[in-house]
């Protein structure tokens, strides 16, 4: 008898939905939207200028980039309580968590520097000289090579990350501003905000394989502006943030083509899947919303009023 | 049994009529085509984007003006059928019709719903070319949006019966397009938002909110959606009401005699 009323206690208690985190650039806070109902359930303050997010691999930690702030906030994402500050240099903009979950390799846009920190100790323990405004992170599946992409130097600088010294620099187009490797770890994609393009390369030869550009009925070409990108579950597709063109392109990952363009807000920087992966978020920046994508369908399904400039978004699973 | 025959009498009339006139459905097809294909593009633009219900996100000109081009194909079909009136008239199949021994309420209602069938048909044709463009909608809002194609349809083909109580002569017709279609179809919510309106002129805003067009483009909107816009469904139903009330009148015998030249 007991049994069976704790059990359907417990089958009757309502399972937390999954959340997105999103950077409100402007408003200096996060806003919550609950995947579930497709709204903000909650808004916390941050530091100034709030921009690169991400949580930790059990969703205990919040790392917020607080640009304004030259920090890098810990927030608990149970409460919205800021715990502490890690040392993060000056101004940072972006940054990638290492697969093992310690390290934060952190782009200072101002200080030319990729900052190294380590989250349990709170200590940095590297700076590594890299090119003019750095801003684009990405880090491979294996965690061994780290790649930061310097807006005005136009370049994509591979470091090692046993030894923190950058081992290759390579050229693209004018004004990086984002690195995402391949899920298996054997392309580097590379967003050039300017340029207009996203360049592949081959991890093990460091060689550009391909170069996507982009093209929208009734857009000028100077708007189409990739930033932002993500993989598909399946590594089937790319996703592209193209900035002022108000478009996500979905870019063929095999054939290097662009299969479609989805119409989400203006100015879209960034987005993140749900941890389901059903769904794309994207942050759409000077709209102040967050559009959401159908995954099986790649129709925009619904957009979210959040703060003033939404910037970084982070998928947190609820258990 | 009376009744249903001399229903099928006039609905068969009206759908032969429109399949034996294929410019009149090339040409009915035509208008909103050209508007989708060629004014959306130059308008895309010039909208800006919006987000207002029954939409969830952000649209493309092209996807906000389909309802309203659905819209505008029952208006030219209502004015199409009033236009066919007169021309009953002048040819004396009007007297033929309503001479017939049923209620003249039934014959008039009856020459409505044949006329809203024939929309309905153009509506259909326009929905299947627009869905290869690209502009889709669930199964379940095509669903949704037949009542609300008949609803509108009768509407403006109450409208149609009305106008064609009034006009004497088929040259009149040309006056019609300039005071009864192209304001209603202008100063609604067909090609822009009412917000759009709003921030060049309240008056022109207010007008369309007046217009039981706006009404009719609004629950045909929602329904495509699968969404039911009540306030826009009173309006259209009482819009029919009476329209078709001022027809009855404009088409009783006195006024028809009176009205009427001299043989």
């Amino acid at each position: 008898m007991i049994r069976a009323l704790l059990l359907s206690t417990l089958l009757a208690s309502p399972a937390l939905a999954d959340e997105i985190w999103v950077t409100n650039e402007m408003d200096d806070t996060v806003s919550v939207i609950d995947v579930a109902t497709l709204e903000v359930k909650a808004t916390y303050p941050t530091g100034e200028r709030p921009r690169g997010v991400t949580f930790n691999r059990d969703f205990t930690r919040l790392y917020i980039c607080a640009s304004d702030s030259d920090a890098v906030q810990v927030m608990d994402p149970a409460t919205g309580e800021i715990l502490h500050d890690l040392p993060s240099g000056e101004d940072p903009e972006q940054f990638v968590l290492s697969p093992d979950d310690r390290l934060l390799y952190i782009a200072n846009e101002d200080d030319a520097i990729t900052t190294v920190v380590d989250t349990q100790s709170r200590k940095v323990i590297a700076q590594i000289d890299v090119g003019v405004e750095p801003e684009g992170m990405g880090i491979s599946p294996d965690g061994r090579i780290q790649v930061t992409t310097s807006e005005t130097t136009n370049m994509a600088h591979w470091i090692d990350t046993e030894t923190h010294e950058i081992v290759a620099n390579t050229l693209v187009d004018s004004r990086p501003r984002h690195a995402e490797f391949s899920p298996d770890g054997t392309q580097l994609w590379v967003s050039a905000e300017i340029g207009g393009t996203v360049s592949v390369f081959d991890v093990a030869t460091r060689a550009e394989i391909a170069k996507i550009s982009f093209a929208i009925k009734g857009v000028q070409p100077e708007k189409l502006q990739p930033v932002g990108m993500r993989f598909s579950p399946d590594a089937s597709k790319i996703f592209v943030a193209l900035g002022p063109s108000n478009h996500m392109a979905v870019v063929d990952a095999k054939t290097f083509e662009v299969d479609r363009y989805i119409l989400v807000g203006r100015r879209v920087w960034h987005m993140t899947l749900s941890p389901d992966e059903s769904k794309l978020f994207t942050t759409n920046g000077v709209s102040g919303d967050v559009t959401v994508i159908d995954m099986a369908t790649l129709e925009p399904i619904k957009t979210i009023k959040v703060g003033r400039f939404p910037w970084g978004a982070a998928a947190r699973a609820m258990p | 049994m009376n009744a249903l025959l001399a229903a099928k009498a006039i609905i068969g009339r009206e759908l032969a009529r429109f399949f034996t006139q294929r410019e009149r459905f090339l040409a009915a097809l035509v208008r909103p085509l050209v508007w989708l294909f060629v004014f959306a593009a130059g308008f895309r633009a010039a909208l800006g984007l919006s987000i207002i219900p029954p939409y969830q996100t952000y649209i493309t000109y092209e996807t906000y003006i389909v309802p309203g081009l659905c819209g505008m194909i029952l208006l030219f079909s209502g004015m199409q059928s009033s236009l066919s009136l007169v021309n009953d008239r002048e040819s004396g199949a009007m007297r033929l019709l309503l001479t017939a021994p049923r209620p003249r309420w039934f014959l008039l209602g009856a020459k409505l719903v044949a006329g809203a069938s024939v929309g309905l048909l153009q509506v259909a044709a326009f929905l299947v070319i627009a869905y290869f463009y690209g502009l889709k909608f669930s199964a379940g809002g095509y669903l949704a949006a037949l009542p609300a194609f008949v609803m509108a349809g009768v509407m403006l083909g109450a409208l149609g019966l009305f106008l064609s109580a009034r006009i004497r002569q088929l040259e009149n017709f040309a006056g019609v397009m300039n005071f009864v279609i192209f304001p209603m179809f202008f100063l609604s919510t067909a090609l822009y938002p009412l917000w759009k309106m709003q921030e060049s002129s309240l008056l022109l805003a207010n007008l369309c909110r007046a217009n039981p067009f706006t009404h009719a483009v609004e629950l045909i909107r929602f329904a495509l959606y699968g969404q039911l816009n009540l306030p826009a469904l009173g309006w259209t139903v009482l819009s029919a009401i009476v329209f078709f009330g001022l027809a009855l009148h404009g088409y009783e015998p006195a006024r028809t005699r009176s009205g009427r030249r001299p043989d």
